[in-house]
């Protein structure tokens, strides 16, 4: 299953040439990544190291970071989001795409913060980071704030919390929108249950990877989030 | 979206990328790798008449808009705006509002993807669901969700194309 991205930009001139040239560049980040990562494509990095045909030291260097950021992942959720996750034969293995979309995104809003007078967002498939030239300010009337709201995972009509972002970003997880697809690394079983968590924070790698965590972990994960004070959690 | 139009404001549609989820242990899935991306237009103001990426603009990715009725029409029970077709993985997705003095009154889907049975399954289920939502908040007061599913996402982006046509 794939997943639309998109980049919005606010601002003036947004013709400018510069703005097109940092947009493809973040597109052709985005989709570096995915060639690298995919899952789905057996030509990738990750399947063929998946395979075995591949060993980790003769991968790209950003396969060996979301490795090490995999374990860093582990270790700061006290366990409940892992990089290691059963296959279809129930086999585990190095599995890093719950990690490498938001690190992904944060890394293509690299190529558009230097854009001059641009607040940029970009959702990728429901969860959202944005940023802005350090000289739009943070806040008020000038700052552009994108409006994300969150939607209630009961009844997704609506929309429970609306929450205003400048620079930061809001990542989902939850089972309504897609069935039982968060494992859990202590029980092994797939979580199922209703509800959804969300976590607002400074980047989308940590925010998307709290999510999970604290979706379906206990209450060790949620007192080491709670050593993250720059991270908010919304549960629903 | 008001605040929206009120801004110079281009949006850069689509690019559908394949991280997969977890539990997908489907192995008939092919690569879509739409990277051919093109800007959307952008314009000062915005003032009415020229609102950016008024239909067109979305799926510029892989050149697959579908022949969209992207106009507008207007009888005694409002005016109906066409959103852009916005391309997903299984197919688009394009909305169309009507609107009555300057309310959203209905919002219909004129394309979604339905491939296959699973597809028709989760879409009969959410776009009602997502067609009362953009009623009730005239989505107005909101630029993103957090927690929506592609569908979704390829909703949004075509209602918000609508919206920015009616120039709400």
């Amino acid at each position: 299953m794939g997943m639309p991205m998109s980049i919005h930009l606010r601002g003036d001139d947004l013709a400018r040439p510069e703005v097109e040239k940092a947009v493809a560049t973040a597109y052709a980040l985005l989709a570096r990544m995915d060639e690298i990562f995919s899952t789905w494509s057996p030509d990738s990095q990750v399947s063929r190291l998946r395979r075995g045909e591949l060993a980790l030291s003769d991968c790209d260097p950003l396969v060996h970071q979301a490795a090490r950021i995999g374990g860093q992942a582990e270790e700061l959720t006290s366990g409940a989001f892992t990089t290691l996750l059963p296959d279809a034969d129930g086999m585990p293995r190095f599995d890093p795409a719950g990690l490498v979309k938001g690190w992904a995104v944060d890394l293509a809003g690299d190529e558009l913060r230097g854009l001059p007078g641009v607040s940029w967002c970009i959702n990728a498939g429901g969860d959202v980071r944005a940023g802005r030239h350090q000289h739009v300010p943070p806040t008020g009337e000038d700052a552009m704030a994108w409006r994300i709201g969150i939607e209630n995972p009961y009844d997704r009509s609506q929309i429970a919390r609306v929450v205003p972002l400048t620079d930061g970003a809001v990542a989902t997880s939850g089972t309504a929108a897609r069935g039982a697809h968060l494992y859990d690394p202590h029980t092994r079983q797939a979580v199922g249950r209703p509800g959804s968590t969300s976590v607002v924070g400074p980047d989308l790698l940590w925010s998307d990877i709290w999510a999970t965590a604290l979706f379906v972990g206990g209450a060790t994960t949620r007192a080491a989030f709670a050593e993250h004070p720059a991270y908010e959690v919304v549960d629903l | 979206m008001r605040r929206i139009v009120t801004w110079a404001l281009s949006t850069i549609t689509t690019l559908v990328l394949l991280m997969s989820y977890h539990t997908s242990t489907s192995s008939t899935a092919s690569t879509v790798n739409a990277s051919g991306v093109t800007p959307g237009s952008a314009s000062k103001g915005a003032a009415p008449g020229s609102v950016p990426n008024s239909g067109g603009s979305a799926g510029t990715g892989n050149g697959t808009t579908g022949g969209s009725s992207n106009g507008s029409a207007s009888s005694a029970d409002g005016t109906t705006f066409a959103g852009a077709a916005v391309p997903t993985r299984f197919g688009n997705v394009q909305v169309q509002i009507t609107v009555v003095d300057k309310q959203i009154t209905a919002a219909t889907v004129l394309q979604i993807p339905n491939r296959d049975r699973k597809d028709i399954q989760i879409n009969n289920r959410a776009v009602p669901i997502l067609n009362s939502a953009t009623v009730k908040a005239q989505s107005a007061d909101i630029d993103m969700v957090s927690g929506a599913t592609v569908t979704s996402v390829a909703y949004i982006q075509s209602l918000q194309s609508a919206i920015d046509k009616a120039n709400l």
